[in-house]
């Protein structure tokens, strides 16, 4: 690892979004939007991969801050994980947010680290970072997914040539909270609901999210739908500080009369993208909560989980997790 | 390829200018990196700016893709920030700006500017008294080595202005984002308790 300079580049500071959008629509894909850096510079500085304009956003003031709507609340995509941490509105009717975004990297990475940034982050596949021509970098070939290749972070379901997984926090949250994305781009905005915001290799390979060259993320609605819910998150890593997760989940219910009138739950870090527990849900729904329903959850759970060689510990990790989340 | 080379010598020897007292390891940085020789600049950002480091306002020749902690070690002499892994995965680098701690080994200069940037160097009053933080620490022994000490003193300073009277678990979780590899950790937050104690 070198400590000298990252490759040159042309750097673009723009102060409005209009400004951004002009500027990614003259550079195409020669450009790269940066926003708090702590994923595009390691790359840059690897040198796995290059833009030769960087259009910074940190100066664009209209894609910062948390808004209250009528329908619930709207976060600017530059918004820092610490600003949504502490935010008071989050953390009383939305809890789940602040809780996932508490648990991401490090202090000094979500004082700067974004919302849209941590959304938008590539995978976190050893080889992949290395630099390696494997699939998701245009090659041939997968090192992760070999006799010897160390996957003990990949994923459980949805291998398709490439096995890494959302290494986000925050995206598990997103889904369960029904975020929706708002892109904008020179032709305008579209709205994306967040679980298909994340995309698998099956789609694309060399990308996350449906954003394409020339878009950017604006913000995210949350809606009203599941403010004040009772929330669980829990993060399973090897470190408190600094890790990814092995396994994390999201979940938000209400309860009617003793049994769940309303669950969603989505799992990180087990596919390429946050994984709804759809089946987990059915079980659940109208159900009390007791110990057999979150036994029947946590089996339901990992129906067809494919664990690679090094990766099988995450089955029992996510039953447990579906568990605890039920019990708690 | 000539004008090319030409123009970054310019360039480099007007950085080298600006920098004053830390040109000889300007010279020795640069001149290793073998990327920053290549740079010419058709557009975007003014490479002539202004920051204001410590209280002072400093002009410097900062390329567009130049982090903080490489302007403020190798062209404005301020070493006390340290270089440990580069990636935002060790804090030793940590300096505060606008009163926050940051990574400055992932954060572009031009991204600080129009901000107040503090490193260990401006912690001290100008009669030449340490900061709390810092006295605490050498009262309690906080480092070993004392590498990572300037990152953590800083990480200090920022949850101290937030929160004067933090409990142990806050003060821990307040550092988690620094790295000690002597694993000082208990004396760190000792010192820290300390400060708290003797108030900021
Ligand atoms: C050491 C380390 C540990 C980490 N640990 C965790 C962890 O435990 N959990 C976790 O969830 N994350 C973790 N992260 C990821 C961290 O949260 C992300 O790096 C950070 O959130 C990315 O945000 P950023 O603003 O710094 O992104 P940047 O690096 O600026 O951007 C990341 C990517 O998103 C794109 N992008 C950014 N903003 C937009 C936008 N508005 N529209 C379109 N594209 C955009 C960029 O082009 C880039 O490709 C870790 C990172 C590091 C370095
Ligand atoms: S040098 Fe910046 S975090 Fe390690
Ligand atoms: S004192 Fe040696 S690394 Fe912390």
């Amino acid at each position: 690892m070198a400590k000298d300079m990252m490759p040159a580049f042309e750097l673009y500071q723009p102060d409005s979004l209009d400004n951004a959008l002009e500027l990614l629509s003259r550079f195409g894909d020669r450009s790269w939007i940066v926003a708090g850096g702590h994923d595009s510079f390691d790359w840059f500085k690897d040198r796995t991969k290059y833009a030769q304009y960087v259009i910074d956003l940190n100066n664009v003031n209209e894609l910062k801050g948390i808004n209250e709507t009528s329908e619930g609340i709207e976060i600017g995509a530059m918004t820092s994980l610490t600003e949504i941490e502490l935010n008071d509105v989050i953390r009383q009717r939305y809890s789940l947010l602040s809780d996932a975004v508490s648990r991401v990297a490090s202090p000094q990475i979500r004082h700067i680290g974004t919302i849209g940034g941590n959304l938008n982050q590539d995978a976190r596949c050893w080889y992949y970072r290395y630099g390696v021509d494997c699939y998701r970098a245009g090659g041939n070939s997968c090192y992760a997914d070999t006799p010897e290749g160390q996957n003990r972070e990949h994923c459980l379901w949805g291998a398709s040539r490439c096995v890494a997984v959302s290494p986000s926090d925050v995206a598990p949250a997103m889904v369960v909270l029904e975020a929706t994305m708002v892109i904008a781009s020179a032709n305008g905005l579209r709205e994306v609901p967040a679980e298909d915001y994340f995309i698998g290799p099956n789609i694309d390979i060399e990308r996350m999210t449906v954003i394409e060259p020339g878009e950017v993320l604006v913000s995210i609605k949350i809606p009203n739908t599941w403010a004040n819910a009772m929330f669980y998150f829990e993060k399973v890593a090897d470190r408190n500080t600094w890790d990814f997760p092995l396994v994390n989940i999201s979940r938000a219910m209400f309860i009617e009369n003793g049994v769940v009138s309303r669950i969603r739950m989505a799992a990180g870090a087990v596919e390429c993208i946050p994984r709804r527990l759809s089946v987990v849900e059915q079980v659940v729904a109208g159900s009390e909560l007791n110990e057999e329903t979150a036994e029947l959850a946590s089996q339901a759970a990992i129906r067809g989980a494919t664990p690679l060689n090094f990766n099988h510990f995450k089955i029992p990790l996510l039953q447990n997790l579906v568990k605890r989340a039920l019990r708690a | 390829m000539i004008t090319q080379a030409k123009t970054s010598r310019r360039n480099f020897i007007k950085g080298v200018i600006a920098s004053g007292a830390a040109a000889s390891s300007s010279a020795y940085m640069f001149g290793v990196s073998g990327c920053s020789n290549q740079q010419v600049s058709t557009g975007g950002v003014e490479r002539l700016i202004s920051l204001n480091v410590n209280g002072m306002t400093r002009n410097v020749d900062v390329l567009p893709n130049e982090t903080l902690a490489m302007t403020l070690r190798y062209k404005l002499g301020l070493t006390g920030t340290k270089l440990g892994c580069d990636r935002g995965e060790c804090g030793a680098c940590t300096v505060l700006v606008d009163g926050v701690n940051l990574y400055a080994c992932s954060l572009l200069t031009h991204t600080a500017r129009n901000k107040q940037i503090t490193t260990i160097e401006g912690l001290e009053s100008s009669d030449g008294i340490l900061h709390p933080v810092q006295q605490a620490m050498i009262d309690e022994l906080g480092p070993q080595c004392g590498f990572c000490t300037p990152g953590q003193i800083m990480s200090a300073v920022a949850l101290l202005s937030n929160n004067p009277n933090p409990t142990r678990d806050e003060v821990r979780r307040a550092l988690s984002g620094n790295l000690c590899r002597c694993g000082a950790y208990d004396h760190y937050i000792n010192a820290v308790m300390l400060a708290a104690e003797r108030g900021i």
